[in-house]
This record gives structure tokens, C-alpha cells and sequence, in this order.
């Protein structure tokens, strides 16, 4: 191995000699990667490279080399061995559903999509886990699930197209995570390969395993730490009952103060969301799932479990929104309305598009009882740089979801956009909040890094990365300030002075 | 505006990194119920304590903000005062920077979760002697890497904890241990949604029921249908070696004449956490040597935080078991 980066590393060494760029930088790197896993696999014409140039960010600045879709562990770490070879990045991608600009590809790396090992490999009901292929789908993972009366309980909003792969190196979250926890919590185990092409196996199944829980340490690492190239996910029992009550509201405040109020009166629903009457609006003429558009603000509150305590739940939560000033409780009568609620739930971001073509989704935490005035803020940032705020977000753990709608062909709209953006960032940070709750840094997010963390913390975060990839060659250029991570900064100018330089 | 993570260094940290210094090999001292963890400390390793005290209640947050050194007791005994807990495991005499920093479970697991998965933001000493912090102040967060998850566990060898925000959770309106005699404690586990702990010894069965009254009173009558069951103090006394084995395993070796997963014998007294997988022993457990990959992640993490080996040598998380 040593001999392996050696190698690599004399080639980054002379990657500022290169020629221009006249000939096919890629033709030698394409041609070992279709030898190693079928020329079938590998994709290095400029309609496949543009798009994986970006994920669901509005970051639109990536670099894509060749694409490969391999279909097995070896074939990952063949391509992440060549890759090396070739002194060239590798960006792991699932979906590309990331909001963060974590799979956009920078300096021209090969890019590996795992979209076509998306195989259940096992179910192990004994261990109460699942053995699954990164590229399977969230919610396709729960339908297989669900014959056995189980399900994966992460469901982020994209949950129909985002992967299993992506989710852990999101780390993904969900409505539902308030009471279950984030994708960390349901990740047992993990095959991965690493930025050396080694194959190893992080934590097992067993309840305590020996070592640094290096496990815990890649989840959310996006892609900087490895590839995931299958996950053991543990398996959650249905709920053997829910009650759904969709709460309304004559004032954003109100609204925002039941929250706290439900948390405090020592109730854990399995979700508490909560949308803005802008956001209502754009729902119901997208997918018209029942939300009241009169309303000022509507919570949806979901509790379950055993019968016994969910009834006792429900009508607690009913009577706390009712003394924090709601206009009107209604829980779903049945299943049917029940699904269209959440589905309504989950298309608000697309049902942005009926109201402006672009939007900019933040992702920030704030301590619960912070919500309401760093939501009054929003509007008024909004407001100021004359930007269209909706609000929709997982109000039970603070985690805000502000969408900044706007028009980008309209000149100078972009520079209101971070501006607004920065502002609500800013606003979050300063009552003790978090940049990311769910989405991750990646790119988008990176250079707020250190308004949150110091030169230590920062170190600290780098160390864990290089232990895994000394050579920074996963997914550089990510997550990091670029003073905290000059191996990267080396990694990509040696492929592409442009993006750098 | 500077960022925000060093103003929230207190007194009490900043003396406990001054403490620590830059140089020399330096360990923490707890409430030594797990001192052997993963080995002794090196001879001439200086020993310290963490700073003690809760630092803030936030429970309409769930959370709580506690240095190290606080016992896990005094920090529930406050924190009962406002109807929550933590996933701690609580020893007599035990810290909170012991119980995150060994990584053990409590026997209500099963319902509460793994102590991992508790931290939510560690501050913490570094070997080159400056103060960090890792995760946020909220209940949620993705940004940037987990160094949390990787505290967790490490026995001081990455770190030195000064100070925790944990999640805290609501302690529920009835709880109860009952004893089982016959019966499956599998079935138990799939048929008891309230059970938050489930330890058998291969003949009998604990159960602690815990959550609105409601369900705690319909699971023991569920309980009653599985076997004969009697209300019990607490749990039963656990033999003193702890072996980390998967849920099936667990439930084999408690399950048959005590033949543990491996070949291993642990001999028959033994309780298993069922649905768990720590199965309590009179035997130890005998070394699981790691995948060579995973020995070498493990020795570069190491090396990477702590180039001269001065935070806890002689403790090897390799080794905790």
C-alpha cells in the first residue's frame, strides 16, 4: 500500500506541470477503470459527467471526471484504487437529493454513483437488524420491511428517491426522528471502503464492540471517511398505535410556543412539525392534503406507541395547544388522511417551485425555547432583503427549515439570497444554535464552519477525518474551512487549477 | 463577533486544561467502579479529577449541562426534581465522564438507548492541552464530524472530558419490576412494547415495565398470560464481567448450560440483556482480536489525536472488555 501512495502522492506531486487541457484529461483514467469493471460501468461523456455535477443544492460549481456505477465491494475499491493510481478524488454519490452541496464534485474526480447496488442482502429479525446495499432507497427499505411488521424509522422528506448510502453520510433526519433519533441511532454496522481501497467492517452486532466506535465517528462523515458499501440498519416495530392531530393557529407565536410547551409537559411525540400559511398555501395547491389555508401557522403532531398512551398523549397535546391559543384541533379520522397529511408534509419543498423557481433551504437549530424569536427574525431578514420566507420545519428538536424563495434570473437576486441567508445563520448561532441539523455542510455550508466552531474544535474535527484518509483523496473540499484541511486544497489543484487556483 | 465556543469556557474548564498543561502523561481519575477498563494507567501517569457540578437544568430541553466529575447519582437525584433522567448508567460512586468515557451501557438499554447516543456536545481537553468542543448545544446536529460518537468509548485516550450536554429523557408516570418464572423472554421482548429492560439468567425473567399507566398495567397482564410472574425490588444481582455479544448470541448463551458464542464458557450463572446483547458473566470475556483493518483505524486514531501517547497510556479501548 505504501508503494500505492507513494505513487499517487509523486503524481499530485506534478499535477501543476500538466499540459492544457486540449487532450481528453481522462482518457488514460476511464480506459483502467472500464478494464477493471466492464466498460459497461463507466460513463465519461459530458451529458453523464454534467449531471452528477451537483445534488439538490443550488450549488452549481462541480467538476465531474468519469462516472462509475459499480455493482460490488470490489468494484468500489477497484475504482478507488485507480483513482489513487491516477491522482484523482473520488466523490461517492446515492440520489444526489444532498441540500448541502456534499456530492458536488470539486476538481474533477471520479465520481462513483452506488445507485446500482441497492440490494436488501438480509434481514436478520434475531439481531433486529437489516443487512442493506447503500444504493436502496429509504422508503423502499421500509416497504420491504414492512411484511415483517418493521420498518427504518429516518424518514427525511426526500425518503422516495434518497438512499440508504446517502443517509449515512448525511446522517440524515426526519420528522420522526424527535422520538427515535437520527440516522446515528439506527446504523449498526458498516462495510466500507476506505481511501486506501481496503475493505473494513465498522462496529458489529454486537451490543458493546471493542475499539474506538469508529461507526458512530464515519455517520455524517459525507463520503470524507469512506464509502459505505453496505449497512446493517436496525429494524424498528410498527407502532401499535398513532394518532395524528393537525393543530391551527391564529399567530406564528402561538404556534411555535405550544412546542415547547408539549416538550416541557414531559410528552415525546414521534414528531411535531410545524408550517407557516405561506407554506400551507403552496401545499394544498400542490398536493391538496387537507391543511387549513386560513390558519396562521398549523402544528402536526404525531404520537405513538401502545394504545393506552397514545390516547392519553393525544388528548394532553389537545389540551396544551388549546391553552396556548389553537383555533381548532383535528385528529386524522383514518390511515388514508393520515397519509395525506404527511405526503402534503413532505412535498412542501417541491410545492415551492408553484410560487418561485428556485429556492434556499437553511437548516439550522435552535434550543426549543429560542424558536419563536429566531422565527420572527427570519420573516423580518426575509422582509429586508425583499425575499419570500416560508416556514416548514421539525419544530420539536428546534430544527428551523427556512426557504428562501426567489427568482434567479432576476439580476442581483443571488447576493440577496447569502445575504439573507447569512443573517439567519447568524441569528441561529447566536442563541446557542447549530448551522446543520440534518442536511449536513458539505459545501454550501462550509465556510460558516468557523462561526460555530474554534481553530481547536475545528482541529479536532480534521484529526478524525485525516485518520481515516491521511491523503484527504474522499470527497475534499468538503465540510472543512480550507485552512483546516490543506491537504485537500492540494488534492484538487493538482486536478484542476481552475476550481482552486 | 468571534465564534461563540470559546466564551462558554468557564472557570472550572479552563482550570481543569490548565491542569492537564501540554505535556506529560496525564489520566483522569473517576469513581473508579471501572478502573481496570481497557487496562491500569502507565506507572508515572500524574492523575487528575475532572471538575464536578451541574452546570444547567434545561429540561423544556431536554437536556442537561454537567462537568465530568459529577456522579451519575447526584446528577439524576436533580434532575428526578424535574421528572427526567439520562441513559447513564448509574454505579455507586460512578462519574459522568467515567460512564461516557467506558462507554457501558445501563440495563435499560433495551428502552432508553445506548450511552452513545446520549452526548450531545463534550468540551474537552486535548493532548496539546487546549480546550475543544464537539457537537452543539441542541438536541440535533449534523455539522461537521461526529467527534461525540468517537468520545464515547475511548477511555480519555483521544481526549480529556471536562464537561457534557446530555439528552435527557421524561421519566415515565409508572415503572415497575416484575419477575417471571417460565415463559420466553423473547416473547416477552416482542409482546411487552412498555419492557425498557429484559435480563433472563437462562430460568427466570425481569422486566421492567415502564410508561403510561395504561400500558404498564395491560403488559402485566400480558406478562401474567407468559408465565408466573410476581413484582420484584428491582433487578437481580448481576455477576461482575460484562460480555458484549449480538441479541442471538445473547440469547443462546443465557439459554442453554452457559456454552457462550466463540467456544467460550462463561459458566451457567450468567444474565443476558435480552434484545441487548451484554450478557453479565462470572467469567470474563475472553479477547475478540479485531479485524486487522479495524486495529489500524483504531492505532491511526490514536496517533492522530494524541502523537505522544500522554492521554491514558496504558488504557487501550481494544482491551475495555
Amino acid at each position: 500500500m505504501a508503494t500505492l501512495l507513494g505513487a499517487a502522492a509523486r503524481r499530485l506531486g506534478r499535477g501543476a506541470d500538466r499540459a492544457a487541457p486540449t487532450a481528453d484529461p481522462d482518457a488514460a483514467l476511464a480506459a483502467d477503470l472500464r478494464a477493471a469493471i466492464g466498460s459497461e460501468r463507466v460513463r465519461a461523456d459530458a451529458a453523464a459527467r454534467y449531471l452528477v455535477s451537483r445534488d439538490a443544492s443550488i450549488y452549481s460549481e462541480g467538476t465531474a471526471g468519469p462516472l462509475c456505477l459499480p455493482t460490488s465491494t470490489e468494484q468500489v475499491a477497484a475504482c478507488v484504487r485507480i483513482a489513487a493510481d491516477h491522482g484523482r478524488a473520488v466523490v461517492p454519490r446515492g440520489a444526489g437529493t444532498g441540500l448541502a452541496g456534499g456530492a458536488a464534485p470539486l476538481g474533477r474526480p471520479v465520481v462513483l454513483s452506488l445507485t446500482r447496488m441497492n440490494e436488501l442482502l438480509s434481514v436478520d429479525l434475531d439481531n433486529g437488524v437489516a443487512w442493506v446495499q447503500p444504493g436502496m432507497v429509504n422508503l423502499e427499505l421500509s416497504r420491504r420491511l414492512a411484511p415483517y411488521g418493521m420498518h427504518y424509522a429516518p424518514d427525511p422528506s426526500s425518503q422516495q428517491a434518497c438512499t440508504i448510502g446517502g443517509n449515512v453520510a448525511t446522517n440524515s433526519g426526519g420528522p420522526h426522528c424527535l422520538a427515535y433519533g437520527v440516522t446515528s441511532a439506527h446504523v449498526v454496522s458498516l462495510e466500507v471502503v476506505l481511501s486506501d481501497a481496503s475493505v473494513v467492517t465498522l462496529g458489529d452486532l454486537t451490543a458493546e464492540p471493542a475499539g474506538y466506535d469508529l461507526r458512530g465517528a464515519f455517520v455524517g462523515s459525507e463520503g470524507m471517511c469512506g464509502i459505505t458499501t453496505a449497512a446493517a440498519v436496525r429494524l424498528t416495530p410498527d407502532p401499535a398505535a398513532v394518532r395524528t392531530l393537525l393543530i391551527a393557529y391564529d399567530d406564528v407565536s402561538s404556534c411555535a410556543a405550544t412546542v415547547g410547551a408539549i416538550i416541557a409537559d414531559g410528552i415525546v411525540p414521534a414528531a411535531i412539525e410545524m408550517l407557516d400559511q405561506r407554506c400551507v398555501g403552496a401545499i394544498e395547491d400542490f398536493a391538496r392534503a387537507g391543511y387549513p389555508r386560513d390558519a396562521a401557522a398549523v402544528l402536526l403532531v404525531e404520537v405513538d406507541g401502545p394504545p393506552g398512551g397514545v390516547a392519553v398523549a393525544a388528548d394532553r397535546v389537545a389540551e396544551i395547544a388549546a391553552a396556548n391559543g389553537a383555533v381548532s384541533v383535528r385528529a386524522a379520522a383514518d390511515d388514508d388522511e393520515r397519509a395525506r397529511l404527511w405526503k402534503g408534509r413532505k412535498s412542501a419543498f417541491g410545492a415551492v417551485a408553484n410560487i418561485l423557481p428556485d429556492y434556499y433551504l437553511h437548516d439550522t437549530v435552535v434550543p426549543r425555547s429560542r424558536l419563536v424569536e429566531v422565527l420572527e427574525q427570519v420573516y423580518e431578514i426575509a422582509d429586508r432583503y425583499d425575499l419570500t420566507a416560508l416556514n416548514v420545519f421539525h419544530a420539536g428538536d428546534g430544527n428551523l427549515h427556512p426557504i428562501l424563495a426567489f427568482d434567479a434570473r432576476v439580476p442581483g437576486t443571488m447576493e440577496r439570497v447569502h445575504a439573507a441567508g447569512r443573517e439567519i445563520i447568524e441569528a441561529s448561532l447566536a442563541v446557542g444554535g447549530a448551522l446543520s441539523g440534518e442536511h449536513g455542510i458539505g459545501v454550501e455550508k462550509r465556510d460558516y464552519m468557523e462561526r460555530m466552531f474554534s481553530d481547536a474544535d475545528l482541529d479536532q474535527q480534521s484529526r478524525l477525518r485525516a485518520a481515516f484518509d491521511p491523503h484527504c483523496r474522499l470527497n475534499p473540499g468538503k465540510v472543512l474551512p480550507s485552512a483546516h484541511s490543506c491537504a485537500d486544497i492540494g488534492s484538487l489543484r493538482a486536478a484542476d487549477g481552475k476550481i482552486w487556483g | 463577533m468571534p465564534p461563540s465556543a470559546f466564551s462558554t469556557i468557564d472557570a472550572a474548564l479552563a482550570g481543569f486544561a490548565a491542569e492537564v498543561g501540554a505535556d506529560g502523561p496525564v489520566c483522569v481519575r473517576g469513581g473508579d467502579t471501572r478502573r481496570r477498563a481497557g487496562g491500569e494507567p502507565a506507572p508515572g501517569t500524574r492523575e487528575l479529577r475532572a471538575p464536578a457540578g451541574i452546570v444547567a437544568l434545561a429540561p423544556a430541553e431536554m437536556t442537561v449541562r454537567v462537568r465530568a466529575g459529577t456522579t451519575v447519582a447526584e446528577l439524576h437525584a436533580s434532575l428526578a426534581e424535574t421528572g427526567q433522567r439520562t441513559a447513564l448508567p448509574e454505579r455507586s460512586g460512578g462519574t459522568v465522564g467515567g460512564a461516557l468515557m467506558v462507554g457501558e451501557s445501563a440495563i435499560t438499554r433495551l428502552g432508553l438507548g445506548p450511552v452513545r447516543d446520549a452526548l450531545l456536545q463534550a468540551r474537552y481537553v486535548c493532548a496539546d492541552g487546549r480546550v475543544a468542543t464537539g457537537g452543539a448545544g441542541t438536541v440535533k446536529n449534523v455539522s461537521g464530524f461526529d467527534l461525540c460518537r468517537l468520545l464515547v468509548g475511548s477511555l480519555g485516550t483521544l481526549g480529556l472530558l471536562g464537561e457534557a450536554l446530555l439528552r435527557t429523557v421524561p421519566i415515565p408516570e409508572s415503572e415497575a419490576w416484575f419477575r417471571l418464572r417460565g415463559g420466553d423472554p423473547q416473547e416477552v421482548r416482542q409482546r411487552c412494547r412498555t419492557a425498557i429492560s429484559i435480563l433472563w439468567d437462562g430460568a427466570e425473567t425481569w422486566v421492567l415495565l415502564s410508561g403510561y399507566s395504561p400500558d404498564v398495567a395491560e403488559d402485566r397482564q400480558v406478562l401474567a398470560r407468559l408465565g408466573d410472574v410476581a413484582d420484584a425490588a428491582g433487578p437481580p444481582a448481576l455477576p461482575p464481567n460484562r460480555w458484549s455479544c449480538t441479541p442471538a448470541e445473547a440469547a443462546a448463551f443465557a439459554g442453554g448450560n452457559g456454552a457462550g458464542p466463540h467456544g467460550a464458557t462463561a459458566g451457567i450463572d450468567c444474565v443476558a440483556e435480552v434484545g441487548v446483547g451484554v450478557v453479565h458473566a462470572a467469567a470474563p470475556q475472553p479477547p475478540r482480536p479485531p479485524e486487522p483493518g479495524v486495529a489500524e483505524l483504531n492505532r491511526r486514531m490514536k496517533e492522530t489525536f494524541d502523537p505522544t501517547g500522554r492521554l491514558n497510556p496504558g488504557r487501550d479501548p481494544l482491551r475495555r472488555n
